[in-house]
């Protein structure tokens, strides 16, 4: 019997929106020409992406003039920190982040300051805020980055708490709402805020950038018109982008109570298996994400398994990367490393692919436990 | 007691260590040797989910060593 795919890996690359696929295709031909010429064509591409811009500004809560269009999420973060950094030199340089940021803030955190610091977190991801406010009061400090949501396991960030104690002492605050934009709102406790079209259903290749007027930035990168994607964002991408996200908005309350449900009930089912860890915060959680670590199972192994099963998932674990390291954030959390498995459901996913799913965990798992020899610890 | 889990990948560190561990005692001691870093945090989580204690991590001249002692088993 051929089983449909179910597709648990959305996180950061959504199954691509209708809505985007259809906005795409039309400014391919409507906008394709360069939107810093003056001749009609340029004009018609310019107002489509000022238009892009405005959407995605009016979504987000900020003017249009402190939204900006970047080559993608990672981008956008290493911009980011580097040029609030450049703005901050008088202040110091010493960058504050949670140990379980994405790597992109990390690497360039490391790039700023080598000996930055990393605020620790707790069994559920969450961040230390009594070591948070310590660390942002300290002498020197050019920015703090702290996720709105973390992405591998899904437990909301006190961002709200986070940003007072920053404003307190002045220093300006990167919030990546790159996994939640799209899912939730994320309010307005942020300095400068990152978010991720293409985990919201857009096209890959374009990232979206908040700055707050009152926060000091330098560009960082050589000259050029658009300093914060040299060479100009594509006009398609960007209206897809838009387009995704009044769609991703339009449905988002219904979409989040299904899936939140739909995560609820697949943490419980999950907890069932053997020597299985959920983890991350049970409640106060990004709608559709869950992650949990089997004991004595590689991650590669388990991919494969569940892959050959029909459902493509994310994982964790040093042996499914390519650095050989396991996740910072497992690691920052005192979780089992080995053995994860990342579910990041769509908004295409059904209760039936969720319970498919739920049962198919316990055998893939057996499974890899046997080859391994471990079916009997 | 000692398992030389060092060039092995991990999950093996972990699984060796539990191989080894159900034979023992509570209060018994082993020492898991390895040198795949993931070990470094999935010996305690394994620890943590079984109810053992991780006494120390050291490092060697190759890889590092983690002394384990067991604990109660599971009522």
């Amino acid at each position: 019997m051929t089983q449909t795919r179910v597709y648990l890996d959305a996180g950061g690359r959504a199954p691509l929106h209708p809505a985007a696929r259809e906005a795409f295709l039309a400014a391919l031909d409507s906008g394709w020409a360069d939107p810093r010429r003056l001749h009609s064509e340029g004009r018609r591409a310019r107002h489509l992406l000022d238009a892009a811009r405005a959407e995605i500004a009016a979504e987000l809560g900020c003017r249009v003039e402190e939204l900006h269009l970047t080559p993608g999420h990672t981008a956008s973060l290493h911009t980011a920190v580097l040029s609030m950094a450049a703005g901050r030199r008088r202040a110091g340089s010493v960058v504050v982040s949670s140990a379980v940021e994405r790597a992109a803030v990390l690497a360039a955190a490391r790039q700023v300051d080598p000996g930055g610091l990393l605020v620790p977190v707790d069994a559920a991801a969450r961040v230390d805020l009594d070591a948070w406010a310590q660390a942002v009061a300290r002498p020197g400090v050019a920015l703090a980055a702290l996720q709105h949501a973390n992405g591998e396991v899904g437990t909301r960030q006190p961002v709200r708490q986070a940003v007072e104690a920053c404003r307190e002492v002045g220093v300006p605050l990167l919030v990546d709402a790159g996994a939640s934009v799209g899912h939730e709102d994320v309010g307005d406790a942020w300095d400068v805020l990152a978010a991720d079209p293409a985990d919201w259903g857009a096209p890959a290749g374009i990232g979206v950038l908040a700055v707050r007027s009152r926060v000091r930035v330098r560009p960082v990168l050589p000259e050029d018109e658009d300093p914060w994607a040299p060479g100009g964002v594509s006009v398609p991408l960007a209206v897809a982008a838009a387009a995704a996200l009044r769609a991703a908005l339009t449905d988002r309350a219904d979409a989040d109570d299904r899936r939140r449900g739909m995560i609820s009930d697949l943490r419980r089912s999950i907890s069932a298996v053997r020597d299985v860890d959920v983890l991350g915060d049970p409640e106060d959680r990004l709608p559709h994400v869950l992650t949990f670590s089997c004991l004595y199972v590689d991650g590669e192994s388990l991919v494969d398994a569940l892959d050959r099963r029909g459902f493509a998932v994310g994982s964790g674990s040093a042996c499914t990367s390519s650095t050989l390291e396991p996740s910072h954030v497992l690691a920052a959390m005192g979780a089992l490393t080995h053995g994860n498995v990342r579910v990041a459901l769509a908004r295409e996913t059904t209760i039936d692919d969720v319970e498919r799913f739920a049962a198919a965990v316990g055998p893939a798992v057996d499974s890899v436990r046997a080859m391994l020899g471990a079916g009997e610890l | 007691m000692i398992v030389d889990a060092r060039g092995l990948r991990c999950p093996l560190p972990v699984i060796r260590l539990a191989a080894a561990a159900r034979d023992l005692a509570p209060g018994d001691q082993v020492e898991d040797r390895w040198t795949d870093v993931a070990a470094r945090h999935d010996i305690p989580a394994w620890a943590r989910m079984r109810g053992h204690t991780v006494l120390e991590t050291q490092s060697l001249e190759e890889g590092w060593s983690t002394t384990v002692q067991i604990g109660a088993p599971a009522p």
